[in-house]
């Protein structure tokens, strides 16, 4: 179970996506997921081992560290990704559930090339209209919930993305004021802006592919609507013209 | 009794036994579960297992060695982490997680002996061709009769192993919260010492999530049974569709009867064809009363 997996069942959907909602899942990936997994952890970790505070009295710097570090960023980031990457299982939960209902369908039709049939079946793209085209939506409002919630909960715990090289505790058993210095500040700093530039990616990504869906929905209405027009335009002409053939075509 | 081994797992040695083949196991059983089973096992494997593997495991990785004593005191140390933590929170979830997927081996064991006896069916009837058993080995079982008891046990063991294991939480661990300090007087410290747990706020939040993801797996898990059982009584309140109420092993062997008939009448009205239709009546009634 890692981070693998988890990417693998995220490609499953990513056939059902949108083309914005493929390049949201290629940075989530290569920016994202292979970042932490790859150099952010090694960063951040030796963040308890090395926090050392300028005092002898023990468990100064424990308490110290957990003062100042409610959640590690590294733990707040794999949060966020998984639940970022969760709202895309709808989508294919959805998708799976349709398929499945067709898939009786076929078998209980009797038609003569029932494989070739399931094996369409299982590669077509479903197109995002209707029902998926709400669910998708759905997903897509709780990736942006999510990737809100978490950068805000980063800020709100941290105060800024810069950390600092030393913090100044005074919380008991820590006798006086005393210095704490952090591992590895500046890494850190570079990495939680990088990590942050490319959450508002994600969100500037998702907030694309939104308006795309909608505006696309209101286009497809619109023509519908126009052929629907066309249509009655066509039938009333229609009715005008039969009268008229009735009266000077003898046959009838 | 039955010879074959009912569950068929492939534990070669070499195979790692890791998260990824437990799940591999896990989702085997996927096949024979209702659409409310799918969801409960995703919220496992997504938010348990790997919230468990990737994140947690890294908080916990340093408990023993930040768990420092204001003492110097040899062995003061080692004596008040154990009194307090007399098992740890990741040694706990493990057995939760592993324990309460455990139910379900018990449908997918039901289901292999199923397969196994539709198999030795087949063979007595003497259509065993490779076609036909290698369907019956892909055939999905509809989850009605003894099927359905099974699965309905399963779910409620999980829900009574997940409330077990709460429990067992709120008893070594009160209020679910992280405590900072600990104040220690175990032989050999020499007095009360205060002892520092480390990182116990992320502690209390990583708890109160896996609590919490426990809660939503609970009421899967119900909805569940309640879904079960509400489509069991209504295929009673609507009258089975030609399905009797005979235990299922009667049910194929009738069917299977009813299909030979049924292929001889065709086989037989074929070769009538070619053959005198003056046929001696005898014959046909004989070979019908075979039955």
């Amino acid at each position: 179970m890692s981070w693998l997996t988890l990417y693998s069942q995220l490609t499953g959907v990513n056939k059902h996506s949108t083309s914005l909602g493929k390049v949201w899942l290629s940075v989530l990936l290569f920016f994202r997921i292979m970042i932490l997994m790859l150099a952010a952890e090694k960063v951040w970790g030796d963040e308890k081992s090395e926090f050392s505070c300028n005092t002898l009295s023990p468990g100064c710097e424990s308490v110290c560290y957990d003062h100042y570090f409610p959640i590690s960023h590294i733990r707040l980031w794999c949060l966020q990704l998984i639940f970022v990457s969760t709202p895309a299982l709808l989508v294919a939960m959805y998708v799976a559930y349709n398929k499945h209902g067709t898939k009786r369908v076929i078998l209980r039709s009797g038609n003569e090339n029932i494989e070739g049939d399931l094996k369409a079946l299982k590669n077509k793209r479903l197109p995002i209209t209707g029902q998926l085209w709400w669910i998708y939506f759905f997903s897509l409002l709780l990736r942006l919930l999510f990737e809100g919630g978490f950068m805000y909960a980063l800020y709100t715990i941290y105060g800024s993305f810069y950390i600092s090289r030393a913090v100044l505790c005074n919380v008991k058993p820590c006798e006086n004021q005393a210095n704490c210095y952090i591992s590895r500040p500046t890494e850190k700093t570079i990495f939680t802006i990088f990590m942050v530039v490319s959450s508002s990616l994600c969100i500037l990504l998702n907030l694309a592919e939104l308006f795309y869906l909608i505006a696309k929905a209101l286009i497809r209405s619109f023509q519908l609507s126009n052929r629907r027009q066309d249509c009655n335009h066509l039938a009333s002409k229609f009715e005008e013209a039969i009268p008229m053939e009735k009266q000077t075509s003898p046959k009838y | 009794g039955i010879t074959v081994m009912p569950i068929e797992l492939n534990v070669e040695y070499g195979t790692k036994m890791n998260w990824a083949s437990f799940y591999a196991i896990i989702s085997g059983v996927n096949r024979h579960s209702t659409g409310i089973g799918r969801i409960w096992l995703s919220v496992l494997s997504i938010f348990r297992i790997l919230v468990l593997v990737v994140a947690a495991e890294s908080v916990w990785g340093d408990e023993k060695s930040g768990f420092t004593c204001n003492t110097q005191q040899p062995g003061c140390n080692s004596v008040c982490y154990d009194q307090f933590f007399p098992i740890s929170h990741i040694r706990l979830w493990a057995l939760q997680l592993i324990l309460v997927s455990t139910p379900a081996l018990l449908v997918a064991m039901h289901v292999a002996h199923r397969r196994h006896v539709d198999k030795k069916v087949l063979k007595m009837s003497g259509r065993g061709s490779p076609k036909d058993l290698e369907q019956i080995k892909n055939q999905k079982f509809k989850l009605i009769g003894a099927l359905w008891w099974t699965y309905v046990v399963s779910i409620v063991f999980r829900i009574i192993i997940e409330v077990a294991f709460m429990y067992i939480f709120y008893v070594i661990y009160p209020g679910y919260k992280m405590i900072r300090l600990v104040k220690c007087d175990s032989y050999p410290c020499p007095n009360t010492v205060d002892c520092f747990v480390s990182r116990p706020t992320e502690k209390t939040i990583f708890t109160i999530f896996m609590l919490a993801v426990s809660g939503v797996c609970i009421l899967l898990n119900i909805a569940e049974v309640l879904y079960l059982v509400g489509k069991a009584c209504a295929r009673h309140v609507h009258g089975s569709d030609g399905t009797s109420k005979a235990p299922w092993i009667t049910q194929k062997l009738s069917s299977l009867k009813q299909n030979e008939i049924n292929q001889l009448i065709a086989d037989h009205s074929f070769r009538s064809k070619f053959k005198d239709t003056r046929k001696n009546p005898v014959e046909k009634g004989e070979r019908c009363s075979a039955f």
